[in-house]
């Protein structure tokens, strides 16, 4: 007797239960623990932002802690002149306080009569710490000094941000391990936060200004990066110069209201192409761009037609109905860019975005799986690069176009039932890494997000234990939304992100598996 | 070739592409929708694909011929439910199956005109929403009921009710003045030009592989937007052939001699059809396609009621007419767009069009309009095959031939001719620029 309704009712009915009170209650005994509402979208944390300079001059390593007694950081006015880090909080407008120093001398007994480290007044809402001129072990017990106090008083998706150094820009054997160890600082310090806060490093190279860090730190402050922790991603000079203020997309700000028609406002707006825009995470995608400002040409399969209407009369864009596996499909592109916005008309972002799973056992995986998988998720969007990015094609890639392509945990860590998915995906991230090598003398940026368990129709088809399961084994102890990783592709797609390049961001709120 | 390229102080109207919803089942899966529903949807898809939400186009121009007697507003509610802005104007237009062509005629000479810049035509149709009105009886009752001061005169108003009264009436699928439904009517001219049951059968499978082949080729990926999981024509038989459509019985024409079934007439669908017309240089200079302008356009009516020509006659006096003010014959086109009402439509208006005598005598020409090229004809199939939601076929048809053409090339010339109820016929010439 083949029942399919059985399973799919029992599958209902474990849902129902883990989503009652004994299913909370349940879950919390098994220790996991519940997963709080995040702060989502352009909003900065409420409370304060603590700030220093921690372990030397910024770049030099040279030790500033002339005055240890005072057991304060520095604040962004103290090293303004020496940390781009402060510069750049000044520049975003963040004002910052000192933060508190966890020394012995310093703390104070508890209820219990054990030694407390000092508290902050009220809840923080993030620390911001300058690592860049770190280089010895022994400096390393003062950002524990810094971080302890913090992390105590973080409030609701607060934020730690840690700022560091590339391994490659530092001498010696000893500023090389102490650079690497802020990696495993930022991935443990980010599964010990509760209460949606979140912790990520900074790699920063050497040479760069403010205007090449400000948009990846006020991504990280805003609740844009809600569902991005324990990641650590390089941001180096900027690729192009600063675009003309007002020219380009300012990230979190809302268009001009009464857009009207596509030529009165394509001069003066960026052109970006989102793939499989139809629904899901495309469709977060879509409205996202259409926030900050941007003019939308949605791309989806003929069939998803209707939907991708919806979606494209809401963000005011222009549809365009194309399997992106077709043959011409970059030159179709390409040509309703140069039909709808002119001929001078270039693509300045596309975000890679459609993709499908034919999940099945290798053990049961025919070639028609493999290759639909490999087709859509891969070759297609190396296809419609090549095509695009022939600098003399009219709609086609602007010279400095940012291309963000969708990767996924799977492509890093693999799954079970996904050779065909996992392939594709780790397939995207070399893909990013080799175009980032081919035209290192363009300034285009590419880079991937890598969006781990989000909740969408796709993964909906997941049976609810897997699913629970791949919902509470991250640092946030819940699924992702379709937005979160909407707004990592914005900020990668954003010209002021110019000097991120090659980078794989996941979005993932620090799922255990992956890298 | 005397019909110039409007010059260049004049304004020029043109197709800027369509959009329509596939034509599903009568009864099918659009069950669900009604006729406004339709509209909406096409309108949607449109806005859609030239980037128009939230803007004010000139004048939206589309019509039903089933539409409920309470909606009077049927096109203006479809823009209130769409994403185009509020302000922007509408009109319902009906000549029957001419209705959608109609309206892009309409609009075409507002724009030509300088009333209007931009302008939306076409149609929609439901035979799942089929209204139903009071018969005259139930009518004239609750008249004088309403009319009535007293009680007992309103009692007295009620008492004359009878139970046939009580029982809805659908609009008249056969011709008032006839009686007859369209296709007895074309059984009728079918015998007329001997139109045999093969020759209908041979016509109506090229029609469904032309659109099977057009399907699949993607050609319909920038005309047509999905719709409550429909992605194709319903009514399209890829898989039919010349056995399959031989086995069916006769529909129309009972008896000795019928060559008339389901598979060689029009089916009767769910669907709506759409154009964006513009004026050339408005359209230039908002990077707006620019597929074809629509040249010129003729109705025609003929006097089937006396049985001197038959019901769908009336396009074969269109088309000489508007050959006539362009100094064109009938084979200075690239492609022809004879809507498919049934297979010996379309045959019939072939045979007239040849025949010596009828051109002369009947129609007042010098000779015969001559043959065209069958290659040349309903080239991505048509009605037959899609099927035929009244109201919506013109929008498809102005909207497949515009594209067709500006494939073409700048002078590729078109010709579109519709038949529809009342004995009356649209023809409009397109020309790729």
């Amino acid at each position: 007797m083949s029942s399919s309704s059985k399973p799919r009712t029992a599958d209902a009915l474990l849902e129902a239960l883990l989503a009652s009170p004994v299913g909370h209650a349940l879950t919390r005994q098994l220790g996991f623990p519940e997963g709080s509402e995040l702060r989502r979208g352009p909003g900065r944390p409420v409370g304060p932002v603590a700030f220093a300079v921690l372990g030397g001059d910024p770049g030099t390593g040279t030790d500033l802690r002339a005055d240890a007694d005072t057991g304060g950081g520095h604040s962004a006015a103290d090293t303004g002149a020496a940390s781009i880090i402060a510069a750049t909080l000044a520049a975003l407008g963040v004002t910052t306080i000192d933060p508190l120093r966890d020394d012995p001398a310093h703390r104070t007994a508890g209820p219990d009569g054990r030694p407390q480290p000092p508290a902050y007044d009220s809840g923080l809402g993030a620390v911001v710490l300058d690592l860049t001129g770190l280089r010895t072990v022994a400096a390393l017990e003062d950002v524990r000094a810094a971080l302890r106090p913090a992390v105590r008083a973080l409030e609701p998706s607060g934020r730690v941000v840690l700022v560091g150094p590339r391994t490659e820009d530092v001498e010696g054997l000893e500023a090389k391990a102490v650079a690497r160890g802020l990696d495993g600082l930022n991935r443990s310090v980010a599964k010990e936060l509760r209460g949606g806060a979140t912790s990520n490093l900074i790699l920063l190279a050497a040479g760069e200004g403010p205007e090449d860090l400000a948009s990846t730190l006020d991504f990280l402050l805003s609740g844009r990066s809600a569902f991005v922790s324990g990641q650590s991603w390089q941001v180096g000079p900027r690729r192009t110069a600063l675009p003309p203020r007002g020219a380009g997309i300012v990230p979190g700000t809302t268009p001009p209201s009464g857009a009207a028609g596509p030529a009165r406002s394509a001069g003066a707006r960026r052109i970006v192409v989102v793939t499989g825009a139809a629904r899901g995470i495309g469709a977060d995608i879509a409205r996202t761009f259409h926030r900050v400002g941007a003019t939308v040409v949605a791309v989806d399969v003929p069939r998803a037609g209707e939907a991708l209407g919806a979606v494209v009369n809401e963000v005011h864009g222009t549809a365009l109905q194309l399997d992106i596996t077709a043959p011409d499909a970059g030159e179709r592109i390409a040509a309703h860019v140069a039909e709808r916005y002119g001929a001078d008309a270039r693509i300045q972002a596309i975000a890679h975005n459609a993709g499908i799973t034919r999940d099945r056992l290798l053990a049961n995986m025919d070639e028609r799986r493999w290759a639909q998988v490999l087709d859509v998720n891969l070759a297609a969007q190396l296809r419609i690069n090549t095509v695009l990015l022939d600098p003399g094609l009219p709609g086609g890639y602007a010279e400095d176009v940012h291309i963000v392509a969708s990767s996924s945990t799977s492509g890093i860590a693999g799954n079970r039932g996904q050779t065909n998915y996992g392939t594709s995906k780790a397939g995207v991230i070399g893909l990013v890494l080799a175009l980032c090598e081919a035209y290192a003398d363009r300034p285009l940026t590419v880079n991937a997000v890598a969006p781990g368990f989000i909740e969408t129709d796709m993964t909906a088809a997941i049976p609810t234990l897997q699913k629970e399961i791949f919902r509470r084994t991250n640092s946030l102890h819940q699924g992702g939304r379709p937005i979160d990783v909407a707004e990592t592709v914005v900020y990668l797609a954003d010209p002021a992100t110019s000097g991120v390049n090659g980078q794989v961001v996941r979005v993932c709120g620090q799922n255990i598996v992956g890298a | 070739m005397s019909s110039g390229r409007t010059g260049s102080s004049e304004r020029t109207a043109v197709v800027v592409g369509g959009n329509r919803t596939p034509f599903a089942k009568a009864r099918g899966s659009y069950a669900r929708d009604s006729t406004l529903d339709l509209l909406t949807a096409a309108l949607d898809g449109l806005v859609a694909r030239f980037g128009l939400a939230g803007t004010r186009v000139g004048e939206v121009a589309a019509g039903a011929v089933l539409k409920h007697g309470t909606l009077l507003n049927l096109t203006r509610e479809a823009v209130l439910g769409s994403a185009l802005a509020p302000d922007t104007p509408a009109v319902d237009l009906q000549q029957a199956c001419g209705t959608g062509l109609e309206a892009a005629i309409y609009l075409s000479n507002k724009i030509r005109l300088g009333q209007l810049d931009s302008g939306i035509a076409g149609g929609a149709d439901s035979i799942s929403d089929t209204p139903l009105e009071a018969g005259a009886g139930l009518q004239r009752v609750l008249m004088r009921y309403a009319a009535a001061r007293t009680t007992q005169a309103k009692l007295a108003a009620l008492a004359e009710l009878r139970p046939r009264d009580l029982v809805p009436v659908a609009p008249q699928v056969a011709e008032p003045r006839t009686g007859l439904s369209m296709g007895e009517s074309q059984v009728l001219t079918t015998a007329r030009w001997g139109i045999t049951r093969a020759a209908q059968d041979e016509y109506a499978l090229g029609s469904h592989r032309k659109l099977t082949t057009a399907w699949e080729a993607g050609f319909f990926d920038d005309l047509v937007t999905p719709h409550r999981g429909v992605t194709r024509d319903e009514s399209l038989r890829p898989d039919t052939s010349l056995e399959k459509l031989a086995a069916l019985p006769i529909v129309f024409g009972k008896g000795p001699g019928g060559t008339m079934t389901a598979g060689n007439s029009s089916p009767l669908n769910d669907g709506a059809a759409l154009v964006l017309l513009a004026e050339e240089q408005w359209a230039r200079d908002r990077h707006l396609p620019v597929l074809a302008r629509i040249v010129d356009a003729e109705v025609a009516s003929v006097d089937f009621v006396s049985g001197a020509e038959g019901l769908l006659m009336a396009p074969v006096r269109a088309v000489p007419r508007l050959l006539a003010r362009h100094g064109l014959a009938l084979q200075d086109f690239d492609l022809y767009e004879i809507h498919e009402a049934f297979a010996a439509t379309v045959l019939s208006h072939l045979a007239a069009w040849a025949d010596e005598t009828y051109c002369r005598d009947t129609l007042g020409l010098p000779g015969a309009l001559g043959t065209i090229d069958p290659e040349k004809l309903n080239v991505t199939g048509s009605s037959l095959a899609a099927g035929h939601p009244f109201a919506a076929t013109g929008g498809r048809i102005v909207a497949t031939l515009a594209k067709l053409l500006a494939a073409r090339g700048p002078g590729a010339r078109g010709l579109i001719s519709i038949c529809a109820a009342g004995g009356q016929g649209v023809a409009a010439i397109l020309e790729a620029i």
